[in-house]
């Protein structure tokens, strides 16, 4: 942090996807049902300038704006990250949407979760860091129970249930970490006492747990990827995982003492394994995702167990979010574009549609981390973190982990190539978005060299 | 020239092209691809020759870097022939003819590619690749319990591939860099973990005993022309990578396990020739030889690394160690592709149900004796050479009963080759025999070059083995440091 500033024009980006939120929310109040989509196209666009001003505040300074929320490279990589996936969805929901009376809603949603998720990552008070977990969390559990139906709503209040829990844990978290330290700036708090700071630390860690969707507080990922809409299942287990881990890593270097190492390694490797071992005869591709991507927090988080101990740990935080959120939003839109949910509706896609199949492919062995896709430098990085802070044997159940997903990414993939079975009709738009971000993931992995050298604490 | 079938697999992409056209352009990539290597060759005169280094991830100082030596470029040749073979061989295959030729074309690339790369990243890239493209041969194109097959060595590769990746890492942390011309410069000081990890990762892909469980399903249930490169070429992306990494970057670590890896040989040797013995299945029978005669190629290399041994004998087994993969990936290319033959007639490869085809087919008869007594290790073929090699040096870098344990292994492999002879060809004619037609001129046409080259190996080695022996001698010093 090279100095404080009160400009706004430090919070662009966040500003532009606000606007575009407004923006979108007032148009869509005034246009018929049938014109909606134009709203589509203003928060599209405002995603788009988000994206730029983050990309052109990247190669600015770092600055501490409002004194809470640290503008840096990595609030910059997350402001990317994030804008880019959710301009993603965007495009999906434009087509799974379009003619339903609240058409607007969804996007506006979308944005205003973006925007929490965004915050969650570049928050440097403890009361910025909840107010952006509850603009992260309420739009989405709306968007969970959008469809009205008895599974979305099922899934919406499971979800809901779950994060008011464990955001007021959360709360009760900050309250005896300000009785203790009396403040909640991060930079102040590094000094608190040791004993009730770690208990603090544990109910901290609930908040953050819940968004990731990692162990024990994973129990809504499978109800809500399967109850609410492929859409919205997409959104919620990818664009806030991006701010909840960044959010974390900065949490952990900033605020946590050191003895919580081996309680989050704990996590991570009860969160990849049971993710891995649930999603083992899972029946349906969307429940198959839901614990795929509990299994990636379990990697994600082992860069946040070294954190501080490997020059290595935030540039694999970094790039690994960002390949994982590309990755999985690209398999999810397969998902959009073929409408299926067993294995066997993919039967016989190759043929069908080889692009989309091909995309999926590359999707599903990307999340097995296969080279040369982006996922596999990600998992690269990770691994190197956990082995150079001193979590070797992390690293080894990692990899072991690994090897048991490789399994059930397969179940999906045997159907594609087998013979017969036409799937139904397949949704253009979404093909298009599944094969984009099976191409981005591929280029991302190959420019991971041009892309790390912008992560330069080498 | 490693992504020249690359590109003619992006070819194949243009919409209306016969399945003519298209083996067409597949043979001709492949032939265009061996003159490239054959080229190469003739201009090659020591060293790392035809380097190229791109920078690709500079801050873990991994780049894009290929070159080739004596040790890498006799494979690189035996590859590019192996894989026109194929292409020859699946002339009137006719079954989703595109999406194949574009796949073996994918893995000429990545097999090329992982014996020219010089990083340490870039291999493993290629390693990864190598398994995803022959699964999909596997489950595309197989028969029998294909998917269960396919998994299962995807699994078991996978899993090797990642230990591997562990193993890398930690040479990584150790030396500062993915580069191995820098990390075989100065072997870095890791940690006693790294060998063992690398060690298992390519045992797997060798494969070695005990894990090389997955070799023989996947062998019997793959496509003739994917056997060939699973055996021919993938199987020596482990013992390679014995020779290019593990070796010449931790060498004090491979001199402490020399006994180790030895006893791994010998065991995989007896092993694989034993149970090679009571198959019945010819297929599976040829999958368990490879074994047994992996089991020679890592005898040598941990010979290599008895420090007490004479040199000159070390580089004997080395030398011997390669000219046994090179002339491995001949003879057993041959041999699968034979068994695709009968498969192709017959869709079975019991031999209890064969008898008597030398009377019928006799070409086919021939090829396959020869291919037969090459891989016993007849002297005038290219396995004698690499036997005698391996032994010679084995027992003389002071191995003596190890040598002499898998000496017993040959005489295993010839009984038992000699008994496929006998009971499928010789003799009165068994239920299918009636089935066998002659082979075919495409047939011919991919497996007699093979056969060709390993009698030109066998009869005159000096062209290859001048190439070999200063890499030999090169990697004998290097893990003597």
């Amino acid at each position: 942090m090279t100095g404080m500033a009160e400009n706004p024009l430090d919070l662009l980006p966040e500003l532009l996807i606000l606007a575009g939120a407004v923006a979108g929310l007032l148009v869509g109040l005034f246009v018929p049902r049938g014109r909606q989509r134009v709203v589509a196209w203003i928060c599209g666009t405002a995603l788009a300038a988000s994206m730029t001003a983050g990309a052109v505040a990247m190669t600015g300074q770092d600055v501490m704006a409002f004194e809470s929320f640290a503008v840096d490279l990595a609030t910059n990589a997350t402001r990317l990250a994030v804008a880019g996936a959710s301009l993603l969805i965007v495009v999906l929901a434009a087509g799974w949407a379009r003619g339903d009376s609240r058409e607007t809603e969804v996007y506006v949603l979308v944005l205003l979760s973006a925007l929490g998720t965004i915050v969650l990552a570049g928050a440097s008070d403890l009361l910025v860091f909840v107010a952006a977990y509850l603009l992260a969390s309420i739009p989405a559990y709306a968007l969970a129970g959008f469809a009205k139906d008895a599974h979305g709503t099922e899934a919406a209040l499971k979800y809901y249930l779950m994060g008011a829990f464990l955001g007021v844990l959360m709360l009760a978290g900050v309250t005896l970490t300000y009785g203790l330290a009396g403040t909640t700036a991060y930079r102040s708090l590094a000094g608190a006492p040791p004993a009730a700071a770690g208990c603090a630390v544990l109910l901290l860690l609930a908040g953050v747990l819940f968004k990731v969707g990692a162990v024990p507080a994973h129990f809504w990922v499978p109800d809500v990827t399967e109850g609410s809409s492929p859409v919205v299942a997409a959104f919620v287990t990818t664009v806030p995982k991006i701010g909840a881990f960044v959010g974390l890593f900065r949490l952990a270097t900033e605020v946590f003492g050191g003895t919580w190492r081996p309680v989050v390694a704990l996590i991570a490797v009860a969160t990849m394994t049971l993710g891995n071992l649930a999603a083992f005869y899972q029946d349906n591709v969307r429940r198959l995702l839901a614990y795929s991507t509990i299994s990636q927090a379990g990697y994600l988080l082992l860069p946040v167990v070294v954190a501080g101990r490997s020059d290595l740990a935030q540039p694999a935080l970094l790039f690994y979010v960002a390949a994982y959120a590309i990755t999985n939003a690209g398999a999810f839109a397969v998902v959009v574009a073929v409408g299926r949910d067993s294995p066997a509706g993919y039967t016989g896609l190759s043929r069908r549609s080889p692009l989309l199949a091909l995309a999926l492919v590359v999707c599903l062995l990307g999340l097995v981390g296969t080279p040369p896709t982006a996922v596999f430098a990600g998992k690269l990085l990770v691994f190197a973190a956990a082995w150079d802070g001193g979590y070797a044997w992390l690293a080894v159940i990692a990899v072991i982990n690994t090897v048991a997903s490789v399994f059930y990414y397969l179940r999906w993939i045997l159907p594609l190539f087998r013979p017969g079975g036409v799937p139904a009709e397949i949704r253009p738009v979404a093909s298009r978005i599944a094969e984009l971000a099976a191409a981005l993931s591929v280029l991302l992995g190959l420019a991971s060299g041009a892309l790390l050298a912008l992560y330069s604490p080498f | 020239m490693i992504f020249l079938p690359l590109l003619a697999a992006a070819l194949l992409a243009l919409p209306r092209l016969g399945t003519r056209a298209v083996l067409s352009i597949w043979i001709a990539a492949a032939a265009l691809d061996l003159a490239l290597v054959v080229v190469m060759w003739a201009g090659y005169d020591g060293g790392i020759a035809y380097e190229t280094r791109l920078r690709w991830i500079p801050s873990l100082g991994a780049g894009f870097h290929v070159g080739v030596d004596g040790l890498s470029l006799p494979l690189i040749a035996m590859t590019a022939l192996l894989f026109l073979a194929c292409a020859i061989y699946s002339w009137r295959e006719t079954e989703r003819v595109r999406s194949y030729a574009a796949l073996f074309l994918f893995l000429q690339t990545v097999s090329i590619g992982l014996f020219a790369a010089l990083d340490l990243l870039l291999f493993f890239v290629f390693f990864d690749l190598s398994i995803v493209g022959m699964y999909f041969v596997i489950v595309g194109w197989g028969h029998g319990d294909r998917a269960r097959s396919a998994l299962k060595f995807f699994l078991y590769t996978f899993l090797g591939s990642l230990v591997l990746l562990l193993g890398f890492i930690g040479l990584f942390l150790a030396g500062g860099t993915f580069d191995m011309v820098e990390l075989i410069r100065t072997p870095p000081a890791a940690s006693a973990l790294v060998l063992p990890a690398i060690g298992v990762g390519l045992a797997v892909k060798t494969p070695t005993v005990p894990v090389h469980t997955w070799l023989p399903p996947a062998h019997t249930d793959a496509p003739a022309a994917g056997s060939a490169i699973l055996a021919g070429v993938l199987l020596k992306m482990g013992t390679y990578g014995f020779a290019r990494i593990a070796m010449p970057m931790l060498p004090e670590a491979w001199r402490a396990y020399a006994w180790m890896i030895i006893v791994v040989g010998v065991v995989s040797v007896l092993y694989g020739a034993l149970v090679a013995l009571a198959q019945e299945n010819l297929k599976r029978l040829i999958a368990y030889t490879s074994v047994n005669h992996m089991g020679y190629i890592v005898l040598a290399l941990g010979a290599a690394g008895l420090a007490a041994g004479d040199p000159r004998a070390r580089e004997l087994a080395v030398s011997g160690a390669v000219t046994q993969m090179v002339s491995h990936g001949l003879i057993t290319g041959a041999l699968f592709l034979l068994t695709g033959v009968l498969w192709d007639r017959a869709r079975a490869y019991d031999l209890g149900r064969f008898g008597g085809i030398a009377a019928g087919a006799p070409v086919f008869t021939a090829l396959t004796a020869v291919a037969a007594f090459a891989s016993l290790g007849l002297p005038g073929l290219s396995g004698f050479i690499a036997e005698f090699q391996i032994f010679t040096g084995v027992i003389g870098a002071g191995a003596v009963l190890a040598g002499a344990l898998s000496i017993a292994g040959i005489l295993i492999t010839a009984a038992l080759l000699l008994r496929v002879l006998h009971r499928a060809f010789l003799g009165p004619p068994g239920e299918l025999t009636g089935r066998m037609i002659e082979a075919r001129p495409s047939e011919v046409a991919a497996v007699a070059p093979l056969l060709l080259l390993s009698l030109v190996i066998g009869i005159m080695p000096r062209w290859l083995l001048d190439l070999i022996e200063p890499a030999a001698a090169a990697l004998v010093s290097l893990v003597s440091r």
